[in-house]
């Protein structure tokens, strides 16, 4: 059971990082560009901005936490 | 050679690089401390290791089809390069310690030295040990990045080539010179290396969401620079904010 765990750990820890809600807040942004695309609205747009406000707000919290 | 297979290439030979120069200063403090016949068989079974997980992976990547692949690639490489990225804006402004070779090769071949030997055949187990699971780890990132970014753009053996570049240039230079390579630039490389897989992340998960790039291909340069942009505006907005809590502080 350890060594699933400390499996689980090293993935974890490999994908997701020191962050979680950098994953999290990723996967609504892919989320609400494909919501757009199948509306046929503009979406390119949408991932870039997102990522800067995702970027901030993680180093926001890395700054806090630190 | 199209701009997403120039940057294909590059991105796997700084991704690699920064990757193999971290497992060489391993190696050598296991090597050092250890003996190198330890050493040198944990290099080669992690290494034997890390080709049967591409033998195993790389096939099969080829057969999923293109925009799912980007999809999951690019969420995959996304949620990966926004944390190198985090990690060197931090240490850009200050706010974490630089990347120190000679520092990570004093403290391993500390632990190295102190640590009990223990022989299994004729290798000692813990010189082994440290090397193997130095390579394995570092190289299993090489491996994400070379699968990856080679599958998505659908040249595996372009990725593989920059990779290998990498690893000539790091083993040939570790070999002759047999130090931690502290003069490589290892913190401005890893800002790159968080850069491209950024730039890569987001382009090819929009795309894999249904997006459509004005201009295809070419947007890829549109969206670097958007990211080196923005990284060098976080740098200097988080180093005057340190600067001005640091004189808050002192005064």
């Amino acid at each position: 059971m350890s060594r699933l765990a400390a499996f689980g750990r090293f993935w974890w820890d490999f994908v997701i990082g020191d962050d979680w809600l950098v994953a999290v807040l990723v996967a609504v942004a892919i989320g609400a560009t494909a919501a757009l695309a199948a509306a046929n609205i503009t979406a390119w747009w949408l991932l870039p901005v997102a990522v800067l406000l995702v970027l901030w707000l993680s180093l926001r919290r890395a700054i806090r936490s630190a | 050679m199209s701009t997403g297979n120039a940057f294909l290439v590059l991105s796997a030979f700084l991704a690699s690089g920064v990757e193999m120069v971290e497992a060489l200063t391993i190696v050598l403090a296991a090597g050092v401390a250890r003996g190198w016949r330890s050493a040198l068989a944990g290099l080669g079974a992690a290494t034997l290791a890390l080709a049967v997980v591409v033998a195993a992976l790389g096939p099969a990547l080829t057969h999923i089809p293109l925009q799912a692949l980007r999809l999951v690639v690019g969420a995959l490489l996304l949620v990966f390069g926004l944390q190198w990225l985090r990690k060197a804006i931090l240490r850009a402004s200050g706010y974490k310690p630089l990347h120190d070779e000679d520092e990570i090769f004093r403290r391993e071949l500390a632990e190295a030295h102190g640590a009990a030997r223990l022989e299994r055949g004729s290798l000692d187990w813990y010189g082994f040990t440290l090397a193997f699971k130095g390579v394995l780890l570092e190289g299993l990132e090489v491996v994400f990045i070379v699968l990856t970014f080679g599958s998505a753009q659908g040249s595996i053996p372009l990725a593989a080539a920059g990779a290998g570049g990498a690893l000539v240039l790091v083993g040939g230079v570790g070999v002759a010179v047999r130090a931690p390579l502290a003069r490589v630039p290892e913190n401005a490389m890893k800002f790159a290396v968080g850069v491209m897989l950024t730039t890569f992340g987001i382009f090819w998960s929009a795309e894999g969401a249904g997006a459509d790039w004005p201009g295809s291909d070419a947007s890829l340069l549109g969206v670097l620079g958007f990211v080196v942009l923005s990284s060098f505006l976080l740098v200097r907005l988080l180093r005057r904010e340190r600067r001005s809590v640091l004189r808050t502080v002192e005064a």
